[in-house]
């Protein structure tokens, strides 16, 4: 059984923008597109740990504050030619509401 | 159903084109490829390498066989098309099968010249233009010993280097007196001969062939003049003829080469054209640059956008022998409309010729020395006014410093283990390799494939270097000035000019009207539309705190390690006692870990963690401290010297001076940073002249420096003017940054900004003419109104912005 953790709600999040939620295993980085989907990725940048949710997101990438590599949200991967990639976490929103699992 | 595509050719033209198409329309059309060769497309110009034996024909391929399977591409290799039925719509095969089209793509490259001589049908007879041709002259140098190449031009060149390297005794026949006419002049020739006669290459010039003598296969060349040469191996280099055959015998308009508009449409408007075998504005190309900007038109045609427009194109060109350095580009001989600027050391081996036309390059030529090349050539293909550099021209980017790669500017004389980025490690023989191994052409890709030159960007001259020195041209786009980034294709001036003139103020109205290719753009163009959004509009252009860099969003420097540092504005580096005694009860109370005297004569915390920051803020902030700006594109710091009421040497008060420039401009934001100093006198402790706004004070009053910077390149300040009163100091110092902040593109520093516009302009526009450097006072004042509020204190008391620094929740 997968256990969700209510993280907040979707408002809490600007459009394109990211929150960080703590864990006592590293931060993960929850992230909102323009289209109001919400990603969670662990905030370590595939390159040398960036923080991803200090980022600039744009359609559903964000690009790392540290040295600009891109990485696709939705499938955890850098986007082409940097290669890497970042674990994902699994999440559903149900009425606003966003639902964590820590199962990444 | 989708539409049919048919690529004829396959070869660097016709299938780069497809790249772009599958770019802009991965889906649009079923696509088909005859190529009469038995290969995937392959890298042309590294036939050399191959011949010389460093490379094999795998590592030059740029798309194998299963690039066309993962792309969906029909591709008929060994096949060539012999007709094409235009009513019908399909095209014939020589083994007499049909492929039906709606739209068909000519680009079948260009046959060799082969003089028509008795006996140049005699094997051993060849050219050099194919895999074929490179095996053949392989498999001669393991049999024979002499070898003749016909053609003193690039490829002709390239050839007999490669035959040399593989123990042949080459004879280059030249029917002129001067090598590479069409490239060089005469002087640049003369020692492009000695060096190649240095490395064994043997000569006949003004020497007219014919016949080629042989019985079974070839054995000597006759010429003109009586004399004989012995020859086991002949290659003709003479030049090369578009491949027009099948397009002539179709019925589409040929003249020297198939005829295409601005659209890379033949006269048969389902018909496009690209590559070496098309004509254009009477123009026919061997180079593969403009080849690589008419394949960009043609998808954008294909893939029915039908925006773009092909207008011909400057090439610039590179002999890839190694060792010898030659560069040209433009019309590097001149007219009587022109003039040039020679400089030429023998003994050093170094020639360099720029040719002038109305202040502008209009060519340049340079052997041994070729550092500069692509400077020229970027200054050229700008169309840039060369009037007030025209002093140094000569002595190239003198400027560009030393930091990050030990000095180090010509990069043949580079091993393949010296490092050339000293940003991110990458080594020539790094750059070398990929640009082979992955078919790089362009600096961008070089760029996003090593990283080399990605981050600072000291080291850009050194790779565009390797990358001509490998494939023998510089690939970048024609294009007089570049988009803004890969989502749209407008310029930063256009950019802007519609933000004035539509009054958009905000990123979506923007990217709306401008027909943004992307939804919401990326980490380039976004912070760029919100400056020219906030610095046109400053009353009503909305600030998108989204589309800023994190620094700017959280006020704070971002660390390796995800923290954050904070520095407060010390106004012209003076303090104190209550700010000092402020700081350092802020880094004991939170544990700050450093605390450190900044460059710009400040003070420095380090380590702050972004929970802590608005703390941290409101402490200092009832300190009396605001932010210091030190993570924005905006003023920095005004550094100052004592000056005269300390100095025994003073001359002007130049702190009070400072603190009052630093007061007026503070939270502006500019397209880059901005830092200013005051010294005074000029023994100038403030290092005033480095700035991008530099006061040094006289008896008489102040020289205003404009446009310098320390950093990666350093650039001294030019001389704006002198004037004599404080007032004037201010009334320019606004004006300045003004014309700076509505003119230059982001992210372009006041260095480069003036050098691209030339200091004449800027002193036209705020020195001569008083009443726009009034009016450009008063915009800046007037931005100043809205733009001054410290981000800090909103943050601290009226909570702004407050998710950013909380976290969204703690699970254990
Ligand atoms: C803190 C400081 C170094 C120090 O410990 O002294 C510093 C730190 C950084 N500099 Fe600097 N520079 C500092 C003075 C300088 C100076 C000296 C000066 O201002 O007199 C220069 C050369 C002068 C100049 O800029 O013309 C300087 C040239 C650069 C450059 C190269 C700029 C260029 O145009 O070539 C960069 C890169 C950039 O801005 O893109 C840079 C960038 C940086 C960044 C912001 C890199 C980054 O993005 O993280 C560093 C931030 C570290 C941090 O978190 O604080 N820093 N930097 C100095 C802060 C001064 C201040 O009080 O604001
Ligand atoms: C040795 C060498 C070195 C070079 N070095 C440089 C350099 O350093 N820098 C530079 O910029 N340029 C260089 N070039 C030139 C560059 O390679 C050419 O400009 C470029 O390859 C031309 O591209 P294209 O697609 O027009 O023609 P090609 O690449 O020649 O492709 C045309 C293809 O079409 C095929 N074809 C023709 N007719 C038919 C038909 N009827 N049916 C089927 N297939 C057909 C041909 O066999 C060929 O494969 C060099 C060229 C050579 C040969
Ligand atoms: S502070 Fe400046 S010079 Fe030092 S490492 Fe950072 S960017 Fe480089
Ligand atoms: S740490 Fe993310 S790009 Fe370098």
């Amino acid at each position: 059984m997968t256990e969700w953790i209510k993280v907040g709600r979707i408002e809490d999040i600007p459009p394109l923008g990211a929150r960080v939620v703590e864990t006592g295993n590293g931060d993960i980085a929850v992230f909102r597109t323009a289209e109001d989907k919400i990603f969670a990725v662990r905030d370590k940048c595939p390159h040398k740990g960036g923080p991803l949710s200090q980022g600039i997101v744009h359609g559903r990438n964000v690009t790392c504050p540290l040295h600009n590599w891109n990485i696709a949200l939705e499938s955890g991967q850098a986007v082409a030619p940097d290669e890497g990639c970042v674990a994902r976490y699994p999440l559903k929103v149900e009425d606003g509401v966003i639902h964590l699992s820590l199962k990444g | 159903m989708k539409e049919k595509l048919v690529l004829i050719g396959n070869g660097m033209a016709g299938v780069r084109t497809i790249e772009e198409l599958l770019k802009l329309a991965p889906d649009a059309y079923d696509i088909t490829v005859f190529g009469s060769e038995p290969f995937g497309n392959y890298n042309r110009i590294l036939l050399s390498p191959v011949l010389a034996r460093e490379k094999t024909i795998d590592d030059i391929m740029l798309n194998d066989l299963q690039w066309y399977n993962d792309n969906n591409i029909k591709l008929h290799t060994g096949k060539w098309v012999t007709k094409i039925d235009r009513a019908k719509r399909v095209v014939i095969t020589e083994d007499g099968s049909e492929e039906p089209y709606d739209r068909l793509l000519l680009a079948t490259g260009s046959n060799p010249f082969i003089i028509p001589v008795p006996g140049s049908d005699l094997p051993g007879v060849i050219s050099f233009r194919d895999i074929h041709d490179v095996d053949a002259m392989l498999e001669a140098s393991t049999k024979y010993k002499h070898a003749v190449v016909i053609g003193g031009g690039l490829l002709g060149l390239e050839a007999a280097n490669g035959l040399r390297t593989q123990g042949m005794d080459v004879t280059v026949v030249h029917l002129l007196d001067t090598l590479m006419e069409r490239q060089l002049d005469k002087p640049a020739a003369e020692l492009l001969q000695c060096a190649l006669k240095e490395k064994g290459l043997r000569f006949m010039m003004e020497a007219q062939t014919e016949a080629i003598l042989g019985n079974e296969r070839v054995s000597g060349v006759r010429f003109k003049d009586g004399r004989e040469i012995p020859a086991d191996l002949v290659v003709m280099a003479v030049g090369i003829r578009p491949n027009i055959e099948l397009a002539k015998k179709s019925g589409i308009h040929c003249e020297r080469g198939v005829v295409v508009s601005d659209t890379t449409q033949t006269y048969d408007p389902r018909i496009y054209a690209v590559g070496e075998c098309v004509q254009h504005r009477g123009q026919t190309y061997g180079l593969v640059a403009p080849l690589f900007d008419m394949a960009k038109v043609c998808a954008n045609h294909l893939a029915q956008l039908g925006y773009s427009r092909y207008e011909g194109s400057v090439v610039s060109t590179k002999l890839k022998v190694t060792g010898i350095d030659v560069f040209s580009a433009g019309d590097f001989l001149g007219d009587e409309t022109t003039e040039d600027i020679v400089m030429k050391d023998a003994a050093r081996g170094v020639y360099k010729k720029v040719v002038l036309k109305d202040n502008k390059i209009h060519g340049a030529v340079m052997f041994g020395d070729t550092v500069d090349g692509s400077w020229y050539f970027q200054l050229l293909r700008d169309g840039t006014d060369v009037s007030d550099i025209r002093e140094h021209l000569m002595f190239g980017q003198a400027h560009l410093g030393d930091s990050g790669h030990g000095g180090q500017n010509a990069a043949v004389a580079m091993s393949d283990d010296m490092e050339v980025c000293g940003c991110n490690g990458v080594c020539k023989g790094d750059i070398t390799k990929a640009i082979v191994d992955k078919g790089l052409f362009t600096l961008d890709d070089v760029r996003s494939h090593t990283k080399a030159s990605a981050s600072c960007g000291s080291c850009t001259g050194l790779v565009e270097q390797i990358l001509v020195s490998t494939l023998g041209g510089d690939y970048s786009a024609t294009p007089q000035e570049k988009p803004l980034c890969k989502c749209t294709d407008h310029t930063h001036d256009q950019v802007r000019k519609a933000i004035r003139a539509q009054h958009l103020t905000t990123i979506p109205t923007a990217m709306a009207y401008l027909e943004w290719r992307s939804p919401n753009g990326c980490h380039v163009c976004r912070p760029a539309l919100n400056y020219y959004i906030i610095s046109t509009w400053p009353a009503e252009g909305q600030d998108d705190p989204q589309s800023r860099f994190i620094n700017e969003r959280a006020h704070a420097n971002i660390q390796k390690d995800g923290t954050y540092s904070v520095v407060p504005r010390m106004w012209g580096g003076l303090t104190t006692p209550n700010e000092l005694r402020a700081i350092a009860d802020v880094a004991d109370k939170f544990k700050i870990p450093t605390v450190k005297v900044t460059g710009g004569q400040r003070i420095d915390l380090l380590g702050v963690k972004k929970e802590d920051l608005p703390a941290v803020w409101g402490d200092l902030n009832n300190a009396g401290m605001v932010s210091g700006h030190a993570y924005g594109k905006s003023l920095r710091t005004v550094k100052t010297c004592v000056g005269q009421e300390w100095c025994r040497f003073g001359t002007q008060d130049s702190t009070s001076m400072g603190v009052i420039l630093e007061r007026l401009t503070w939270g502006s934001w500019m397209p880059h940073k901005f830092k200013m100093a005051v010294s005074g006198c000029p023994r100038n402790c403030a290092e005033a002249t480095i700035k991008d706004f530099g006061v040094v004070a006289v008896e008489s009053g102040w020289e205003l420096h404009v446009g310098g910077n320390g950093g990666v390149k350093v650039r001294p300040t030019d001389l704006l003017c002198k004037v004599t009163t404080d007032e004037e100091v201010i009334e320019y110092c606004c004006a300045f940054i003004q014309i700076y902040r509505e003119e230059a593109h982001y992210l372009e520093r006041t260095a480069p900004w003036l050098e691209r516009v030339g200091l004449s302009y800027v002193k036209e526009k705020i020195v001569d003419d008083a009443e726009n450097r009034a009016a450009l006072q008063e915009r800046f004042l007037e931005s100043q109104r809205y733009a001054q509020k410290d981000p800090w204190a909103e943050r601290v008391s009226k909570g702004v912005e407050k998710h950013e620094f909380i976290p969204l929740k703690h699970v254990s």
